[in-house]
């Protein structure tokens, strides 16, 4: 069995982003895997392990630096992995899936596609779509529990309010994980040597012969303003949560 | 003049209360609103639609398909119905049920999709939206016939705006695969209501120490008409189900008021709240980073606060 995982480089969410010009951002931050798509991984190597036979293959949209999120990756048990080199950071969910496609197709095919369900800089939250559009497979995002049965998997998204959609997928198909798949595991020290020597097959976007239909272009980028100090209410504990009741209903109007 | 479809997304029988702003925001860009109906409750939900501004009701239906066990069908179905009315923007919420259904379609429609999205401008085709979990808001431009778009709980006020509504049958033909099926929808197991929804959220961290103490919250939601949210902490320590919990990895609520207990205010936290209308901390220390990015801060122990609330505001009644 064959399993891909597609795999962004992000900057870190605790990273402090300074934007800078009108559509850019101050790229000298920590990087690390994109959060969602580590679910991914962990439920694609564990499936490989308990199977005791298949192949895991990481997938990058992504620049020069992108190798090392790969090879925290190959540290979790990806086995190998496939670098698709950009230098944009936002290069669209349209060209990304065309990309992840062709790069799949011509590496041999699929037996299970597995992603993160969004990536925490562009919340984009399409590219499973997109790519299983483009791969004309099945697709189900924000995926908390799965299993595998052969021709098809059983897996589990959740929807309002706890409430869980049980979905049944004819494989292959693309997944996109959430928090609650599973537990991603910290790779120990052999793990980390052994991914260093890993294979990453590398190719530019740019040489791939795909079109971007420019569909969605990131027009500008700004900072949001936190908010300042907090008011903060003093008093006896009986005063304060008063005031605060006042607060609420008469100059907020919020309650 | 342009039209506008929205998604009218129901769960048991009722129109998500979240639906109305999209209407609202739809209507006040400028075109006429349709909604597309896959329930088959036209009749149920039409004097509801009318009072916000849907001047038709589409009520989508496709020969031996259950839309509620196929998303494939259900996204396709939508597309297929913005394209036989002319739709130039395709608007829902951004639910998990509503990003399924709007990206399932985008994809029919070979449209650009926006999930999340805070705001739009129908003449610009323009949308906002967070990036870098809320650290950055983007604007994104949509070119072509047709753009799909979800928009956060929450972002727009419903405002009544009434018109006289049309209802259409109108079938459309799409696959009846069996790629993907839902077999079955299990209810959560608590009675805790939906966060994403909610215009109060009273949210417990790390402190809270155990499940059972959840319950000052429950009681203080009460007299709030609040729903409880939880920190990431308290979720994996297992002192709440991960359905509760807001932030990066968990719920994106913008509810008016959101009173954080005894949380430290991480960034991966304000991802999922930081558009909230007023943020209320409480919390023992002093120096917390919760208390630079709140509008009102009480320093001191939750397990005081939290019940003297609960009691001023069973007082004030
Ligand atoms: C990729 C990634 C994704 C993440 N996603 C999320 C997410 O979705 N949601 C999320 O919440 N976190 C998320 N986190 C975790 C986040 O970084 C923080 O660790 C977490 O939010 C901290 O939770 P907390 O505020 O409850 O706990 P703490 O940081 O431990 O803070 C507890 C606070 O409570 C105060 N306190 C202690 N006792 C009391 C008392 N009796 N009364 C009042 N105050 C008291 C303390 O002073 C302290 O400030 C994520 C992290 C990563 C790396």
């Amino acid at each position: 069995m064959r399993i891909y995982v597609c795999v962004k480089h992000v900057p870190d969410t605790a990273a402090n982003i300074k934007i800078v010009g009108d559509a850019a951002y101050d790229t000298e931050v920590k990087y690390v895997a994109n959060p969602y798509d580590e679910y991914g991984v962990e439920e694609a190597v564990s499936l490989v392990e308990k199977n005791k036979k298949g192949e895991v293959i990481a997938v990058c949209v992504g620049d020069k630096g992108a190798a090392n999120t790969l090879k925290a990756v190959m540290a979790m048990g990806v086995h190998r992995s496939i670098l698709i080199k950009t230098e944009d950071q936002f290069p669209g969910s349209d060209i990304t899936a065309k990309a992840l496609c062709k790069a799949i197709t011509d590496d041999g095919g699929a037996d299970l596609i597995f992603m993160g369900k969004q990536s925490v800089d562009g919340e984009g939250m399409q590219t499973p779509y997109r790519l299983a559009a483009e791969m004309g497979l099945p697709v189900a995002t924000g995926i908390v529990a799965f299993s595998h049965g052969g021709e098809t998997v059983n897996v589990q998204r959740e929807i309002d309010g706890g409430a869980k959609e049980l979905i049944t997928i004819k494989t292959p198909c693309v997944l996109g994980a959430a928090k609650g798949l599973n537990e991603p595991r910290f790779p120990k020290l052999p793990a980390i040597l052994k991914a260093k020597k890993k294979e990453i097959k590398e190719m530019d976007l740019a040489d791939m012969g795909l079109t971007d239909q420019g569909q969605c272009r990131l027009k500008s980028l700004e900072p949001v303003q936190e908010r300042s100090n907090a008011k903060i209410l003093e008093g006896s504990t009986r005063e304060i949560v008063a005031s605060l009741v006042q607060i609420l209903k008469e100059e907020e109007k919020v309650i | 003049m342009s039209k506008t479809g929205v998604f009218i997304e129901t769960t048991d029988q009722e129109i998500k209360q979240s639906v109305f702003g999209v209407i609202s925001a739809a209507a006040a860009g400028g075109g006429e609103v349709t909604g597309f109906l896959l329930d088959g409750r036209a009749d149920k939900y039409k004097d509801q639609l009318a009072a916000c501004g849907v001047t038709e009701l589409v009520a989508l239906e496709a020969k031996d398909i259950d839309f509620s066990k196929s998303p494939q069908a259900t996204g396709e179905a939508l597309a297929k119905g913005a394209t036989d009315f002319g739709i130039s923007a395709l608007l829902g919420v951004s639910s998990p049920t509503g990003n399924d259904v709007l990206a399932r379609a985008a994809m029919a429609l070979k449209a650009p999709l926006a999930l999340d999205c805070m705001d739009v401008d129908f003449t610009a085709n323009t949308v906002k939206k967070s990036h870098f979990s809320g650290k950055a808001v983007a604007t994104l431009e949509m070119t072509g016939a047709l753009f799909v778009c979800g928009i956060r709980p929450n972002s727009f006020e419903a405002v009544e705006s009434p018109v006289t509504i049309k209802i259409t049958p109108h079938t459309v033909e799409v696959e009846n695969s069996d790629a993907i099926i839902v077999t079955e929808v299990q209810a959560a197991d608590s009675s805790r209501k939906d966060l994403t929804e909610a215009t109060v959220i009273i949210s417990g961290g790390r402190p809270m120490a155990s499940s059972d103490n959840f319950k000052i919250l429950d009681e203080c939601a009460r007299k709030l008409d609040a729903v409880v949210g939880a920190s990431r902490a308290a979720v994996d320590a297992g002192y709440a189900p991960h359905s509760m919990q807001v932030g990066q990895t968990g719920k994106i609520v913008s509810p008016k008021l959101y009173i954080g207990c005894g949380l430290s205010g991480s960034v991966q936290h304000f991802a999922g709240m930081k558009t909230s209308k007023v943020i209320v901390a409480i919390n023992t220390d002093k120096d917390a980073p919760i208390f630079t990015k709140s509008d009102y801060g009480i320093i001191g122990d939750l397990f005081e606060v939290v019940p003297a609330l609960t009691k001023e505001l069973e007082k004030q009644g």
